[in-house]
């Protein structure tokens, strides 16, 4: 017998004795109402998590972006990024060797989570491919406020599960170390989001 | 390489060692603590969390009650979208499909994300065995791979090393495989986390095959999830052509929507966070991102066994959050390695009994005996399972496996105990007995708590091994009833 059948055979005799009628699930958490402002809880939480916050018009973005990265850094722009950064160049297919020498990153998302501080990345045009964000040591965020929602219930019901997606809180970090927090172990150590009012 | 468990003493035995150890019990007491407090504050800051922990129960025990028929969905979707699903039966077919796929890829090495899964079956040691290195990206799993050393805490495995240590085994260990640890490194986290940056970063570029496992697996839509801290995930499961992931089939949840409940409740109750630094979701092979070409290993491995159990299948809804753990008196002084194996505490005592069967290895056979009923673990845990009512039911199962042989010590003292607290007659000629005993073992009591009470060393017959491997403070001269009784409820 295949182990796949095996494992389904075990399975359905593990379950011949259980009553298998449906427990009910509740629904509550989802459509929850949030009082306040969406926008101002997504900065409180993001910063929470030590990375930086700016807001900025449409027409400041490049501005902005440039003023936080330091002078001289080699910047990546995910292709299909919807504003212009000096200097910057939009990525080709880098690999992840030669990105490793890229000192930042500069791209969109889809998805901001207020409640939690979250930026979701689904990786098509102006966000780049998976490592484009994950390599150089920063990343630079940039989010409509249009694109954010209250809370993972409503994030879960706009994002599309076919596309990959990473879910970004804060920079990378680590408490191994006799539960110190430090920031930045294996992605960017810095992350720098601009939210676009 | 990580060791194995194999081999461990019972639980009584190994934590009285760890008790000894006041380096791993004021870590951990510090951890847990720390850890708890972050949770309490998260949790208690989110409305209708009750309702969250009932939502995830009944979603978990929905989708185990049809686990076939979501297990069959998860494989199609898989497949629609690229993947090549395998199955294994146990540890050793899991390990040997893993083996397979890199040695089909020419790899002499893989890199791996930190799972429990792969803990369990071995795959470590089961690579090494075929030539192949399987290098721990997670920094506390790299901490206890190169210390040549075990897991202590399903959260922070490392938790048992101070920062000291730590330099100190990255300055040995490093050099030999890999890039060395810079010469000038000191003890400070910012710098130990840096050097071990350096030394994966090298790994990541270079790696052909990586190996992760799985928070959850979406039937309807093929959808892998790894929740972590580091980005070393995001790395393994990023950059390599080839991606195997190891995953238990109580991984599975039925709809994409489900996760609006479980990535609420895993990163609160596990690192105490509203969310964790990286979440990584991916459905099969996206062609231009990402690896290639993906696999996954289905796994059984003793799953079975424990959904067959009416009372403990609801340990088969853990999410391995580790909330349990934190809030655990009895973990909290022994920590992680008493238990022998890469499930401790509350949620191993129960999980390694049931997945591997009672009644053959006396490891095993002790856990369900590893805990004061307290009921803190089910409080904690985000998926309600009572994990006291599962203990109770398995020392029944303990007791039963061993019945016709030599009765165990705690059998006996539970058959007693029952017997003796089931009437209230009984209880006060029991505790006019004991406080027979109290004064004479107060005599001969050769040590005293920190209150100055005095300590029994050792109850006399079938008792004797239940108080070997416990401090009992020694029974007071009167009974409490006694006492009651001459000052009329303590009024006289
Ligand atoms: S048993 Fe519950 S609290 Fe313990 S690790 Fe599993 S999900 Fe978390």
């Amino acid at each position: 017998m295949s182990a796949r059948d095996e494992i389904l055979g075990r399975v359905r005799s593990a379950l011949t004795q259980a009553d298998r009628s449906p427990v009910a699930v509740p629904t509550t958490h989802r459509g929850r109402v949030h009082e306040g402002d969406l926008v101002e809880l997504f900065v409180e939480r993001v910063e929470d998590y030590r990375a930086t916050v700016t807001r900025c018009a449409d027409s400041e973005v490049a501005g902005t972006v440039s003023r936080l990265l330091p002078e001289g850094t080699s910047v990546v722009l995910a292709p299909g990024f919807e504003w212009s950064v000096p200097g910057a160049a939009v990525d080709s297919g880098l690999t992840a060797v030669q990105l490793d020498s890229v000192g930042a990153v500069v791209t969109g998302a889809t998805v901001g989570i207020a409640e939690t501080g979250t930026l979701v990345l689904t990786h098509g045009p102006g966000e780049g491919r998976r490592l484009l964000s994950l390599v150089p040591d920063v990343h630079v965020c940039v989010v409509r406020a249009s694109q954010v929602v209250a809370d993972v219930p409503a994030a879960i019901g706009v994002l599309d599960p076919r596309r990959p997606q990473t879910w970004i809180s804060g920079p990378s970090a680590t408490s191994d170390i006799e539960l110190d927090r430090v920031e930045g172990v294996h992605g960017p150590r810095t992350l720098h989001v601009v939210i676009v009012d | 390489m990580t060791g194995t468990f194999v081999g461990m003493p019972a639980f009584p035995t190994a934590a009285r060692a760890a008790l000894a150890d006041s380096q791993l019990r004021s870590n951990l007491a510090h951890a847990t603590s720390t850890i708890r407090a972050r949770r309490l504050a998260v949790v208690g800051e989110l409305d209708g969390w009750e309702e969250l922990r009932l939502a995830g129960a009944a979603i978990k025990d929905n989708t185990l009650l049809h686990l076939d028929e979501h297990l069959l969905a998860l494989e199609a979707s898989l497949t629609a979208r690229g993947a090549v699903v395998h199955w294994a039966r146990d540890a050793d077919e899991a390990c040997r499909i893993v083996a397979g796929i890199a040695k089909d890829h020419g790899a002499d090495e893989v890199v791996k994300v930190k799972s429990m899964a792969t803990q369990e079956i071995g795959l470590n040691e089961a690579l090494a065995a075929e030539g192949i290195a399987a290098w721990e990206t997670d920094l506390a799993e790299l901490i206890v791979q190169l210390g040549d050393d075990l897991p202590s805490h399903i959260l922070v495995p490392a938790i048992h090393r101070n920062r000291a240590e730590i330099r100190q085994i990255f300055l040995d260990k490093m050099a030999a495989v890999g890039r060395p640890a810079p010469a000038d490194l000191t003890d400070e986290p910012a710098r130990l986390a840096e050097a071990a940056r350096l030394h994966l970063r090298e790994k990541f570029l270079r790696a052909r095959v990586a190996v992760s496992g799985a928070n959850f697996a979406v039937a309807e839509t093929g959808s892998l999830v790894v929740v972590e801290s580091e980005g070393n995930g995001r790395m393994c499961l990023t950059l390599p052509d080839v991606l195997v992931s190891v995953v238990g089939i109580e991984k599975v949840v039925p709809t994409w929507a489900d996760l609006d409940v479980f990535l609420q409740l895993l990163p609160r109750s596990s690192t105490g966070e509203r969310m964790n630094p990286y979440t990584s979701i991916w459905s099969g092979v996206t062609p231009g991102d990402g690896p290639q070409e993906v696999h996954v290993v289905l796994l059984d491995h003793g799953r079975t066994r424990a959904l067959a159990d009416e009372v403990g299948r609801q340990a088969l809804r853990c999410i391995r959050c580790s909330a349990c753990l934190n809030v655990c008196p009895v973990y909290e002084r022994t920590g992680g390695h008493a238990y022998g194996s890469v499930y401790p505490g509350p949620i191993g005592a129960i999980l390694n009994p049931l997945l591997r069967g009672v009644g053959t290895d006396d490891q095993v056979d002790s856990l369900p005996y590893a805990s004061s009923l307290c009921g803190a673990c089910f409080e904690a845990c985000p998926v309600r399972i009572d994990i006291p009512a599962v203990l109770v039911d398995l020392r029944a199962q303990v007791v039963d496996a061993h019945r016709g042989g030599v009765p165990r010590p705690e059998a006996a003292v539970m058959r007693s105990a029952s017997w003796v607290l089931g009437t209230a007659r009984r209880l006060g000629a029991a505790e006019r007995a004991s406080g027979l005993v109290g004064r004479v073992a107060g005599r001969l009591a050769r040590r005293s708590s920190s209150s100055g009470r005095p300590l029994m060393s050792r109850l006399p017959g079938p008792g004797a091994g239940w108080s070997d491997a416990r401090d009992l403070p020694a029974p007071p001269a009167e009974s409490f009833r006694a006492w009651w009784k001459r000052t009329e409820g303590g009024h006289r």
